[in-house]
């Protein structure tokens, strides 16, 4: 993570940057990071820490904020930030007991709440801001495939269907029961100060093995900073009409490509 | 075409690279008639910058006529003569919307290095690092300029280059730096750092109503360009600065105190030498000692106003003497965009030449050599302009 991640493929003094870093990140932050860097195959170290972090929280509001039923009925009745949909959807059942990892990232985007939501619930263009995902189509009626860029040019791929939908609020979606990877979603909209505020969050859990190392690293070695990445090239495509970019730009280098750009 | 590149500390070397291309569609790009050299290219020519990386395309104060334009930059056409303001600002954020250019949420493209280092990314900047968005800079025959229905500033022909082309950066800094000091009418302000940025930094004061400036560095020819805009001069080596300043001002201290030097402060107090050791195995990062006497110097319930760059940790700041004194502190990378029609019309209406500044004017070819001469302050060197083609 943090600089140590970067593609370093110039001779950029990683040392001093580091040093740098830590200098001013603190103590506590920098050694986090760099060693965080050491870790091979994320996917252990991060179902550690998910467990961790589920161990430390008890049980969590995951559902709450997955907008995931846990009574009867149907219909769209608001509970929390999320809503209630039918009982099957329980991403605990799915996960396993609400194992796996959790991630949570907000942003807040000086556009219209309407426009941001019309955006986002057309799956389509969900590609275009998520930088690991390949293409989204619809299947049927709330039921979406998804297939996501894996390592290796491997893809993976899975069906998910939308548990909970109220309009300019919430859009909450799992994997299909079988799938390839389990995982349960949602994203809220609401109000504020300073724009509309637009807040994921992500439930996964990778399977054991080749597989479940390649959906680990589909996610980043550090899912909240890859779902915070998606945001921000969200909020920059919806204010600013365009991603920044440098990738392509004239250099003095001869081979060697700049280290950075758009990270993935 | 011919491009300066950062190849390391101390080291810029005349590449020759591939032209820019348009990559965005709100982009275009300029062939570039001046670029100047800032005090804060020197931060990166020393070192004091992280994240540079060998073969980095420098510069961020250049201006030209667009040659190319993106079909989301309509408002722009070929042939434009435009100046480009450093901090490059998407116009649409809540910051940019707030006349916080610099503080752009949707520039930076490495916006995660800046959050590791400062929690939240400031603007994308030209030619500045790759933490601030790892742009090629306009030092250089061509630029691409991102945002460019929001960031080119397009100036009448009867001014010339010179007269304008600070408007990118050093006068709009200046400018900045003197508001922040909230000036009451017949106030003292101090400026330490008689660099461009301080010679604006003076005359801006006496502009929005100072009656009194007091300028601190220790370059003659700059002290005489301060004092012919109208500045009482004192020798930062002087160890009696404090006193002196004290005393200049009825026992009171500068109602506003200016910090126009930055990260690399030179100094005649032992501060300097345990910054310098410090700053040399890697326990801190910026030496501070014009900022420590700027504050240890203004007046109870005064302004310190800091134009000067400062990257990361600052140790020993006496912020002891300004919570005490009840001091506003005011900062940031300069909002260009907002003072450029304002800035414009003061160089119309003949208020201020900006081109006073200017003591270098050469080829592109000679920016190494006019590298060194700036940082070591030879040859009577204030400011170098280029002249790409
Ligand atoms: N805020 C912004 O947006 C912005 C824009 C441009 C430049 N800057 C910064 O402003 C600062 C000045 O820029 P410049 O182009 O004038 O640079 P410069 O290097 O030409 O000028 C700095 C001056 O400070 C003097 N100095 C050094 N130590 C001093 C001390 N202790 N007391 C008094 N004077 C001292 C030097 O002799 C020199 O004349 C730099 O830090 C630069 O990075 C900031
Ligand atoms: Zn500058
Ligand atoms: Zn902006």
């Amino acid at each position: 993570m943090a600089v140590a991640a970067m593609n370093y493929e110039g001779r950029v003094n990683v040392g001093r940057v580091e040093r740098w870093l830590s200098m001013v990140a603190g103590g506590a932050l920098a050694a986090y990071a760099l060693k965080r860097r050491d870790k091979p195959g994320g996917a252990v170290a991060l179902a550690g820490a998910a467990l961790l972090y589920r161990g430390a929280t008890g049980h969590c509001d995951l559902y709450q904020q997955l907008g995931i039923n846990r009574a009867h009925g149907n219909g769209a009745r608001e509970f929390g930030t999320g809503v209630i949909a039918d009982r099957g959807s329980d991403t605990r059942e799915q996960l396993g007991g609400g194992r796996g990892i959790h991630v949570e990232e907000s942003v807040t985007i000086n556009r219209p709440l309407s426009e941001l939501y019309r955006f986002w619930r057309n799956f389509e263009n969900l590609p275009t801001f998520m930088n690991h995902l390949e293409s989204v189509s619809t299947r049927e009626e709330g039921i979406s495939h998804w297939v996501a860029k894996g390592p290796a040019r491997m893809s993976v791929e899975w069906d998910a269907r939308i548990i909970n939908e109220v309009e300019n609020k919430v859009i909450g979606w799992q994997s299909l029961d079988g799938s390839t990877i389990s995982t349960a979603g949602s994203v809220n909209f609401g109000e504020d100060a300073h724009g509309t505020r637009v807040t994921v969050h992500l439930q996964y859990n990778p399977p054991g093995g080749k597989l479940g190392a390649a959906i680990a690293k589909l996610f980043g070695e550090e899912p909240n900073q890859t779902i915070r990445e998606d945001l921000r090239r969200f909020k920059q495509l919806m204010e600013a009409g365009e991603i920044p970019t440098t990738q392509g730009q004239p250099s003095g280098r001869k081979r060697r490509p700049s280290y950075t750009g758009t990270k993935a | 075409m011919k491009a300066v590149c950062w190849e390391g500390r101390g080291d810029v070397r005349v590449e020759t690279v591939p032209d820019p291309t348009l990559l965005n569609p709100r982009d275009a790009i300029v062939r570039i008639t001046s670029t100047a050299i800032c005090g804060s290219d020197l931060h990166l020519y020393d070192g004091f910058i992280p994240t540079m990386q060998e073969g980095d395309i420098l510069g961020h104060e250049f201006m030209g006529i667009v040659e190319d334009v993106g079909r989301g930059a309509a408002n722009l056409k070929k042939g434009d003569r435009v100046i480009v303001p450093f901090p490059i600002a998407c116009g649409h954020c809540f910051f940019c919307m707030h006349d916080l250019y610099s503080c752009c949420d949707n520039s930076n493209p490495n916006a995660w290095m800046a959050e590791k280092f400062y929690g939240y990314t400031a603007a994308g900047l030209f030619g500045y690092s790759h933490m601030l968005g790892g742009y090629a800079g306009g030092q250089a025959e061509y630029a691409r300029v991102p945002f460019a229905d929001v960031g080119p500033f397009k100036v009448p022909d009867h001014l010339t280059d010179e007269q304008v082309l600070f408007l990118t950066d050093i006068y709009p800094t200046g400018f900045m730096a003197a508001e922040n000091c909230n000036i009451q009418p017949r106030d003292t302000v101090a400026v330490w750092g008689c660099g461009p940025v301080g010679q604006f930094a003076i005359r801006s004061a006496y502009l929005l109503g100072a009656g009194r400036v007091i300028a601190i560095d220790t370059v003659p020819e700059r002290l005489k360009m301060a004092n012919e805009g109208g500045a009482e001069t004192l020798d930062s080596m002087d160890p009696d600065v404090f006193y002196k300043l004290r005393n200049m001002t009825g026992g009171l201290g500068p109602d506003a105190c200016i910090d126009a030097v930055g990260m690399e402060a030179h100094g005649p107090h032992l501060d300097y030498v345990y910054d310098k050791v410090k700053t040399m195995t890697f326990m801190a990062t910026d030496r501070i000692s014009a900022l420590r006497q700027a504050i240890h110097a203004c007046r109870k319930g005064g302004t310190v106003s800091v134009p000067g760059v400062y990257g990361g940790l600052l140790d020993k700041v006496p912020f002891g003497a300004a919570m005490n004194k009840g001091l506003t502190i005011k900062t940031g990378q300069t909002h260009v965009h907002k003072y450029l029609p304002r800035l414009l019309r003061y160089i119309e209406t003949g208020e201020i030449d900006p081109s006073f500044v200017v003591t270098h004017r050469v080829s592109l070819d000679e920016a190494p050599d006019m590298y060194r001469t700036f940082r070591d302050k030879k040859d009577g060197c204030v400011k170098v302009v280029m002249k790409p083609h």
